[in-house]
């Protein structure tokens, strides 16, 4: 059976300290700057909070992997290898990354490190995902949310490094690492500057016939009538009309968020060896609540007990949920 | 050197006889020096082009142009993987390697990067050059300063550098097939509607605002980028490609235009009215160039 790791969002000291307390086997985090895909005002680490995170994590015996897993635009690649330098020095237990430049000079400059492969690299079969491994020597791969169980169990048995899945949390669709619908409309890019819908384009109206716009750089994405709760204005969560539909439809995904939950033990037996929870830009009491409820969960799995999983599906009560496309290709 | 322009694998699923039609004008009559041929989008498409796909490469290249095959975007399925490992053997013609799939299926033999594999700068540029890449097609949305940067990069390495200068920007791809769900139906069961629409399926805001358009899996810019009033600093900066986007409007006549710039037989403002009467009812944007929102124009008289 494989180790079924618990990976936790730290978006700040603090929730790093509540994901350690809560159970996490690691925690994931980045800088303050674009060098990570969570690149939001008021989330992210200087070096002296990592320095202390590093410490307070490991003596509690949790790891801490660090995220450089933005593409740095031609000139700017200084600030990616810096980073690295820095979380090098600051002993984190392996950095996660996409662009092959940074990867490439992480295998060269710190050998010692373990190199995993972010979800923004796109690596979605057998092949790509050796390539990453015999190139760089990545010992772990963040599957796309793109895959069913039974795909995800082939690509085990044809691949030389670890698998981590998402399990919990924002439920994007777009493969990552492949999407400049950010960019087309504010000017900031997901894959170079870390951003995705950021706060400081949105904004929200009351039209004239009582609907609530929410908008994106000036661009309404969604509509909602007087009952419905305006939600965030997320290009691929936004309502559209085309040619053959007047009434504008969601597109491309409802705003729902991935719940894996009842999924678990079929992944643990899969062969997946980290479990992945989004939320970096989350709160402490959130934190807290899932990570302390998957840990639960995964302990019961581990140790052939029943897992509790109403627990798990009742985090994301009142939302919509989905398992994407982990359970059937249909979702495609 | 002279500025070479090139025509990108065709992003929609025209039909066998369309695409029949369009490479034999583009062979005949149009200013172009290089073609990349093959599917890039959908995997499923593949099988209604592919029997025509040798006698298009030899009348394309009968008529001297340099004709390359692209490889898909996303590899996931069995065929897609066998689609790319089919192509990675090949040893003529060149190709344009899509995916990381096809980077570890072609080794160290000699091959081109495609727009999707995310060759953002000069360290990542130089590693590819490494192991084996004679040329660079960067990604849309780099900014002007950036291309400046990794063209110098790229050709200190004697790579071919390329840029998008027309057509839709491809702005995503997803596991998912949007035209499908559109029409109710999944990826599996889609019927190819994406063929009822050559230039993508547009979609618009609730408040009537043009936005996107969809391509199957891809999302697209609702706007077309040009790029025709940056192409001189382009190829004075390293730029050695111009890659012209296949759109359902008059290729032939889009690339005369490019090309009169190019070699200074056209004044920009004519070649630029030229363009939107050949465009009528499109919008132009170079946003991506001038590292501002995609979708913006941006005129030397008057920046947004």
């Amino acid at each position: 059976m494989s180790l079924a790791e618990l990976i936790c969002p730290a978006g700040t000291p603090a929730a790093l300290r509540t994901a350690v307390d809560a159970g996490a086997d690691a925690v994931y985090c980045g800088f303050q700057d674009a060098t990570n895909a969570r690149n939001f005002p008021g989330l992210n680490f200087t070096p002296d909070e990592l320095a202390a995170s590093v410490a307070y994590a490991h003596a509690r015996g949790t790891k801490v992997l660090l995220a450089l897993n933005t593409y740095p635009p031609a000139g700017k690649v200084d600030l990616w290898r810096q980073a690295a330098d820095t979380g090098a020095r600051l002993g984190v237990d392996a950095f996660i990354v996409a662009d092959m430049g940074v990867a490439d000079y992480i295998a060269r400059t710190h050998p010692d490190v373990r190199l995993h492969l972010s979800v923004q690299a796109a690596a979605s079969s057998p092949e790509a995902i050796r390539y990453y491994c015999e190139e760089f020597g990545v010992k772990r791969v963040v599957l796309p949310r793109i895959l069913t169980i039974p795909e995800i169990r082939q690509i085990r048995k044809e691949i030389p490094c670890e698998i981590e899945t998402f399990i919990f949390g924002n439920h994007g669709l777009m493969v990552e690492g492949r999407c400049s619908l950010t960019n087309y409309l504010t000017g900031q890019s997901t894959n170079m500057d870390g951003v995705c819908s950021p706060a400081s384009d949105v904004t929200y109206e009351r039209c004239a016939d009582g609907a609530m716009a929410s908008r994106l750089a000036g661009f309404t994405i969604d509509r909602f009538g007087p009952e419905e709760n305006a939600g965030y204005p997320t290009i691929c969560k936004g309502r559209y009309t085309a040619p053959h539909r007047d009434e504008a439809f969601y597109a491309f995904e409802e705003p729902v968020s991935l719940n894996l939950s009842r999924l678990l033990p079929e992944l643990i037996e899969a062969g997946v060896h980290a479990f992945k929870i989004e939320g970096r830009q989350r709160s402490k009491s959130y934190v807290r609540g899932v990570v302390s409820a998957f840990r639960k969960a995964v302990d019961d799995i581990r140790a052939g007990r029943e897992a509790d999983i109403a627990d798990l599906v009742a985090l994301t009560e009142g939302q919509k949920q989905t398992q994407g496309a982990f359970q059937t290709k249909k979702w495609r | 050197m002279t500025p070479k322009l090139t025509l990108g694998p065709i992003a929609y699923h025209w039909s066998a006889e369309e695409r029949r039609d369009f490479y034999a004008r583009i062979a005949d009559e149009a200013a172009i020096d290089e073609v990349y041929l093959g599917e890039v989008i959908c995997s499923k498409r593949a099988p209604f082009h592919e029997a025509d796909l040798p006698a298009t490469i030899e009348r394309l290249e009968r008529a001297g142009k340099t004709v390359v095959l692209s490889t898909l975007a996303e590899v996931m399925l069995k065929r897609e993987r066998k689609a790319t490992g089919d192509l990675a053997d090949m040893d003529h013609p060149e190709i344009e390697i899509n995916n990381a799939a096809g980077l570890y299926a072609r080794g160290t033999r000699p091959h081109r990067i495609g727009p999707f594999m995310n060759g953002y700068n000069e360290a990542t540029i130089a590693w590819m050059a490494g192991k084996g890449a004679t040329h660079v097609c960067l990604p849309t949305e780099l900014p002007g300063e950036a291309i400046a940067v990794a063209a110098k990069a790229a050709r200190a390495l004697g790579l071919g550098v390329e840029v998008q200068v027309f057509g839709r920007a491809s702005l995503a791809v997803s596991a998912r097939c949007y035209h499908a769900r559109a029409h109710g139906r999944t990826k599996d069961n889609c019927q190819f509607v994406c063929e009822n629409d050559a230039d993508g399926m547009p979609l618009r805001t609730s408040d009537d605002r043009p936005i996107l358009r969809i391509n199957g899996i891809q999302t697209q810019s609702e706007s077309y980028v040009s790029l025709l009033p940056e192409c001189t600093a382009l190829t004075a900066g390293g730029v050695t490609h111009l890659r012209l986007m296949p759109q359902a409007v008059d290729m032939v006549q889009v690339a005369a235009v490019f090309r009169g710039v190019l070699d200074g037989a056209l004044g920009l403002a004519g070649a630029e009215a030229r363009l939107q009467e050949l465009c009528d009812g499109i919008g132009f944007s170079n946003g991506f160039f001038h590292g501002q929102a995609g979708y913006r124009r941006i005129t030397a008289a008057s920046p947004a």
